[in-house]
């Protein structure tokens, strides 16, 4: 009993110290942000579900094997006069039953896995194609059809800040290392189609809100796609998910969804703008 | 009778005197010794490196390192922890123990023994002389993903180079184990009766010696891309970035398990010892340790979900994954088992294997997570799989190590070692190590990238109780040299059996073992 105790204590200090290292910390917004986003695209929520129900899977698998365990470390001490079973070997018929019933969980698992899968790597039926190709260090959106294309860096805000030594509090800076000169605008309730490439080196293009990530690959085009609630329309951040060398952390992803008609307004001012400036190119 | 006895004499002297002995030695538990304390040092090394990296996280905004420095930082991290800290420790151990545990005078093959290790060294320092040259150490990250690696500085083929060395010096290892195991097992001392450690070494040895050369070839296709232009990888000469991750994680797979493999031995050692109870089901051990081996080698495209496989090839990864799950689940089973109806106590070899069998079991249930692949869109490239694979390494592969050092100290030493000390040692670590990489899966699921030196607002709370439990944790390991350091000069002697339910031949040598053991082969019942 007296260990026990003993251990109990340890614990409790040991309890004790982190809490008091929680407690020092200045409140700030992060603490809320455990979980994966439920994101406004019917495949981010599909992809947080399955998630969640992974979490919970593995939750209950932990409950059973982790009682097990604890309820043996508190049963079967020596302290408490617990004498060994030296006959206890194996057991087939319990084996067993610990080999097929993970078997059976795992195929529960993939069933769903796979419908989902199949629906994700589906890209036909888009009504928008935009070609993305990644720089070191910056995105570059094309609208695919309508010959208009730009660049999308780091804003210059967060650009200042992140230098080492600028004297700037990122905290300061509104939405630090997440903005951009100038977003990507898509339109709500489309399914679009992104073609993925690079430039230089392997880049990843991803907004957690989308659900989706994939590489950028020089050389070649990879292809997924994303849908944008038609009730959600707003600002969508992510980041380059590649490592792609020195500035990988500085090469941020803005999205503004807006509905169909405003973005067919905003594409076609666009277009007419970029018109004369492509004119004057080719002369 | 009296030349007998002078010949015993001969064959018992001891050690040359000094450094000399170090240097010329190849006797195996010498060696053991080295590999051990080099990848200690090491330990320290790497460890020094995620420091800096946990001070640059510790709040937004780049305070201590530039960018390329800080890629320099995770690089080297990776490549010196796994190269020059985990896998020489479990090659240390190999050479103290696995001769010990089946009966043999030494090691099969000495002089390669030594080789293996001075080559390690070489290595090791070559590695790390590349932070000194132009451009820096290696910055791409330590699966060096081409085009990126190919923009590293003047240390580019030093560190391939490096890289090979260390790669010749594990193959030389892995031969040694096999050769020891298959040729030099005492008469009686049947496959199935070998100890747990033993076997997993055995198998572990297989998967070197098939995957190491794998590597060398990738790293070395690298290397004429870069001075040669063969385009191996280069899109615009007809190659395929891609193919160099496929070949990377042909080897980077099996290699995850060649240093996870090993602990699993260990970790059954412990727990049977102070279980009192022998493993159950043993040869179901055995087994599965052969399956999760032969399963390492076809699932390794489920590190690259993201680059666009066909369909088909998602799917066979992703159920060819989910498998590993059984054989692990029996392995933790198992263990479990072994504990029910025993007679436990817990000393600290007990409290790491333990603590190993909850968090590596956290480390599992992330893995299988990620193996449903509509969900690794989200958490690939993110502090998820950070927060997943340093679960299983460090209260993984780490833990199962220091539970070996305590296990075996007072074999090695003579001595009983401070286990007061020692018990905070592990209180430490199992509390922080959580603080640290626990807050690593929140971040990674609120939508944090992996390898970024800097990052927005929303992360800060969790990446600043991570970087406390970091300082904590790396503190916490110079309590574990403190606790060897005092048991290698003095401390109450260690009886032969050491433990109250020793089992096995290592037990039955006295504490020290003799410099020489099992030359006349023991007989087994």
């Amino acid at each position: 009993m007296r260990i026990d105790h003993r251990i109990l204590k340890r614990f409790f200090v040991a309890g004790a110290f982190a809490v008091a290292s929680f407690a020092s910390l200045p409140a700030r917004a992060g603490w809320g942000d455990l979980n994966l986003t439920r994101g406004v695209s019917e495949l981010s929520r599909e992809i947080h579900d399955m998630h969640m129900i992974m979490l919970w899977i593995c939750v209950a698998i932990a409950v059973v094997t982790f009682g097990t365990m604890i309820y043996a470390m508190v049963r079967f001490r020596k302290s408490k006069g617990a004498v060994s079973d030296q006959k206890m070997l194996h057991n087939a018929r319990l084996e067993a039953t610990w080999t097929i019933i993970p078997v059976i969980i795992l195929i529960a698992m993939a069933v769903p896995s796979v419908e989902k899968l199949v629906k994700i790597e589906d890209t036909s039926g888009s009504g928008l194609t935009i070609k993305i190709t990644g720089h070191q260090w910056y995105w570059q959106y094309e609208y695919l059809g309508t010959g208009y294309s730009f660049y999308s860096r780091l804003a210059r805000s967060s650009d200042l800040a992140r230098q080492k030594g600028s004297g700037i509090d990122p905290g300061s800076v509104p939405n630090y290392l997440l903005e951009v000169d100038k977003p990507l605008v898509v339109p709500t309730g489309v399914k679009i189609r992104l073609l993925l490439t690079a430039n230089d080196v392997i880049h990843a293009w991803w907004v957690p809100a989308f659900g989706m990530k994939r590489d950028a690959i020089p050389g070649f085009i990879n292809e997924m796609w994303i849908s944008v609630d038609e009730d959600k329309p707003g600002t969508y951040r992510g980041q380059c998910a590649e490592l792609c060398g020195a500035d990988h952390g500085f090469m941020p992803i803005v999205v503004v969804a807006k509905p169909k008609a405003e973005f067919d307004a905003w594409l076609a001012e666009q277009e007419a703008a970029a018109q004369p400036a492509l004119a004057a190119a080719t002369e | 009778m009296a030349a007998a006895a002078h010949h015993d004499d001969h064959a018992h002297h001891g050690p040359p005197k000094g450094i000399v002995r170090w240097l010329t030695t190849t006797n195996h538990k010498d060696i053991g010794t080295l590999y051990l304390v080099f990848s200690l040092l090491m330990f320290f090394v790497g460890g020094g490196l995620a420091f800096m990296i946990r001070a640059e996280l510790f709040q937004p905004g780049l305070q201590l390192l530039n960018p390329v420095v800080f890629n320099e930082m995770t690089t080297m991290h990776a490549l010196i922890m796994i190269f020059g800290a985990v896998m020489p420790a479990t090659v240390g151990l190999a050479n103290w123990m696995i001769p010990m545990q089946i009966g043999a005078a030494d090691m099969a093959l000495p002089r390669m023994n030594l080789f293996s290790f001075w080559l390690l060294v070489a290595g090791s320092l070559l590695l790390l002389s590349t932070f000194l040259m132009p451009g820096g150490a290696p910055a791409g990250g330590w699966t060096m993903y081409p085009p990126l690696v190919l923009q590293t500085g003047e240390s580019f083929p030093f560190a391939i180079f490096a890289i090979h060395l260390m790669g010749a010096s594990s193959i030389m290892g892995a031969i040694n184990v096999i050769v020891t195991i298959v040729n030099m097992r005492a008469p009686g001392m049947t496959l199935l009766k070998m100890p747990l450690f033993t076997w997993s070494w055995l198998i572990t040895a297989y998967l070197l010696i098939a995957v190491m050369p794998v590597f060398a070839g990738a790293v070395t296709m690298l290397l004429t891309d870069y001075y040669f232009h063969t385009s191996f990888f280069n899109a615009a000469g007809g190659g395929d970035p891609v193919l160099y991750q496929h070949v990377f994680w042909f080897f980077g797979h099996p290699e995850v398990y060649i240093m996870i493999l090993p602990a699993f031995g260990i970790v059954s050692e412990v727990i049977a010892t102070f279980s009192r109870k022998p493993i159950f089901g043993y040869e179901a051990m055995v087994y599965a340790i052969a399956s999760i081996a032969f399963l390492s080698f076809i699932v390794w495209a489920h590190h690259m979900f993201v680059v666009g496989m066909p369909l088909a090839g998602q799917m066979f990864f992703m159920l060819a994954t989910m498998l590993i799950a059984v054989p692990t689940g029996v392995k933790i089973f198992n263990w479990t088992a072994t504990m029910w109806r025993g007679s436990l106590t817990f000393e600290p070899p007990m409290l790491f294997a333990l603590a190993f069998l909850f968090l590596f079991t956290i480390g599992g249930f992330s893995g299988l997570m990620m193996a449903v692949v509509p969900s690794d869109f989200q958490y690939h490239d993110t502090y998820f799989i950070v927060a997943h694979f340093h679960y299983v390494l460090v209260p993984g592969s780490v833990f199962a190590l220091m539970a070996a050092v305590y296990y075996w100290l007072p074999k090695w030493t003579g001595h009983m070692y401070d286990m007061r000390l020692a018990k905070a040692h592990f209180w430490l670590s199992a509390v922080f190590v959580n603080v640290l990489f626990f807050p690593q899966h929140f971040l990674g699921l609120a939508g944090m990238p992996r390898r970024i030196p800097d990052y927005a607002a929303q992360f800060a709370d969790w990446n600043m109780v991570s970087s406390i439990g970091a300082f904590g944790f790396g503190l916490s390991q110079l309590l574990f040299v403190w606790v060897i350091v005092k048991c290698v000069r003095g401390g109450e002697r260690a009886t032969a059996g050491v433990w109250d339910w020793p089992h096995g031949l290592e037990w039955t040598v006295p504490s020290p073992a003799p410099y020489h053991t099992f030359e006349k082969a023991p007989e087994i019942h």
